[in-house]
């Protein structure tokens, strides 16, 4: 793994900018090495979405009705389970330190490292969502707000995530701790996701709670990655 | 006379300790006031009958609640950034107080909300995000309390205090939009509008109680911070 990141990083004289590039490839190199981790969080949606219809009972209507939630809640959750990889790895092994030193700034680094997370957990479970929608009932037009609003929305849980795994890096009970930090900053992303997705099942114009996704998606984009690299150094210092 | 100097742990512990019994002999004279405006002078309300006097310590509750955290959040930037020790430690001698009031404005108000409203919990906007608000405080004091390093647990406190507090607009507005998207407010909390005036005389009261109550905590609670951590510092402080 260290020898990935040292060959990368190494590149020194370049623009600001290529630590993001950096970053992300090597995340993403990394990512493609443990691929069984991949789909995990991915297994783990599949079988949360399915034990919702065990438990209320297989009524189509009501399915139906709760899908937008239950789908959007597991979203959640996955991308919670995920959060440890984003930092935890390089933080054992020593990596992290050395990512602080480098010469990139490291707002642009974490900014690469989220988008990597998000490639590799936010958009496979976007892409795959139809699938959970059917399960529920949902066609045509509903799944695509479905997948539009996951696009929009999981990118948003990468971010807010990083913070809190880089705050409760070697922290004891760090898993816990990270949803119990997370898991309220969520609550927005939730609201407007499903509440898209509810839209389109009742009929109704889905642009203002896809707009307000998008809207906190590049508020997030913008300042996330200081807070994440803000968050790092006061774990590390 | 240099107002800074009580910045420092060592200077400030000795007025902490002096201006404490101050606020908490304020809080308890509103407090004892306020209360006896409201339960006993202030005349019964026309819809809601007795119950509604239960608003006289939810209504400066869920205010506390919400204030305390941007205190909280200000000294998150002030640690942060001057990297003063005093800030971090104000902030979090603040924490349990807020999360305290946080939770005395949802259980007041689900007592309030059983005899009017017929129940104890509804999904109302306004209660979700003080719920919401409660998990922010749960969330703080957890990570806070993880953390052995003291000084790690300062900035990292400070750090989710100003995310928590960039987050509080969105979740607010989310919610209550969120809850406008199913169904109008069945029932209204505008009652109070038209309060007679010892109404308002016992909420004023009971409002600047629970400041002085809120400060007069924290003061105590930043000295007993400061004595754990520089138990050099509280004796020379108490000897000059």
């Amino acid at each position: 793994m260290s020898s990935v990141s040292l060959e990368l990083v190494e590149q020194s004289e370049l623009a600001p900018e290529d630590g993001f590039w950096v970053a992300l490839k090597r995340d993403l190199a990394i990512a493609m090495q443990n691929k069984g981790e991949l789909a995990q969080a991915l297994a783990f949606m599949a079988i949360v979405v399915s034990l919702f219809p065990l438990a209320v009972g297989p009524e189509a209507q009501l399915l139906k009705r709760i899908a937008p939630g239950v789908v959007w809640v597991a979203a959640l959750l996955a991308a919670l389970l995920t959060l440890p990889r984003l930092f935890a790895s390089d933080y054992q092994d020593g990596t992290l330190e050395q990512v602080l030193l480098s010469p990139y700034p490291l707002p642009v680094l974490c900014a690469g490292k989220t988008l990597a997370h998000w490639l590799t957990t936010g958009l496979p479970l976007a892409v795959l969502a139809p699938l959970f929608g059917l399960q529920y009932g949902l066609n045509g037009d509903e799944l695509g707000v479905l997948v539009a609003s996951l696009m929009l929305g999981t990118p948003v849980l990468s971010m807010l995530g990083a913070i809190g795994a880089a705050l409760t890096l070697g922290v004891r009970g760090g898993s816990i701790l990270m949803a119990l930090l997370v898991l309220p900053l969520f609550v927005p992303v939730l609201i407007f996701g499903a509440g898209a997705v509810e839209q389109a099942l009742s009929g109704q114009d889905t642009t203002a709670n896809l707009s307000l996704l998008g809207a906190v998606m590049l508020a997030g984009a913008v300042l996330t990655p200081v807070a994440i690299a803000a968050a790092l150094r006061i774990s590390l210092d | 006379m240099n107002l800074y100097r009580y910045a420092s742990p060592a200077s400030f512990y000795p007025l902490a300790g002096r201006l404490w019994p101050v606020f908490a002999v304020i809080a308890a004279l509103l407090a004892v006031y306020g209360l006896y405006e409201g339960l006993f002078v202030a005349p019964t309300d026309f819809q809601q009958g007795e119950v509604y006097r239960i608003v006289f310590i939810h209504v400066p509750a869920a205010w506390m609640g919400m204030f305390i955290y941007l205190v909280m959040a200000f000294y998150g930037v002030l640690a942060l950034s001057f990297n003063t020790r005093l800030s971090a430690m104000m902030m979090r001698a603040l924490a349990p107080t807020g999360m305290l009031f946080t939770f005395l404005a949802l259980w007041t108000g689900a007592l309030w909300g059983k005899p009017t409203w017929g129940t104890y919990w509804i999904w109302d906007g306004r209660m979700t995000s003080t719920l919401v608000l409660f998990f922010l405080y749960v969330g703080f004091i957890a990570l806070t309390e993880s953390i052995d390093d003291e000084r790690r647990a300062d900035r990292a406190g400070a750090l989710l205090a100003i995310v928590g507090s960039v987050n509080i607009p969105i979740i607010y507005f989310s919610v209550t939009w969120w809850n406008s998207l199913h169904q109008g407010l069945t029932f209204s909390k505008s009652g109070g509008s038209k309060m007679a005036p010892d109404m308002v005389i016992a909420m004023v009261a009971m409002v600047f109680a629970c400041w002085a109550y809120s400060i007069a905590v924290a003061l105590v609670r930043a000295r007993a911070i400061i004595r754990e951590r520089e138990p050099a510092h509280v004796w020379n402080g108490e000897a000059a």
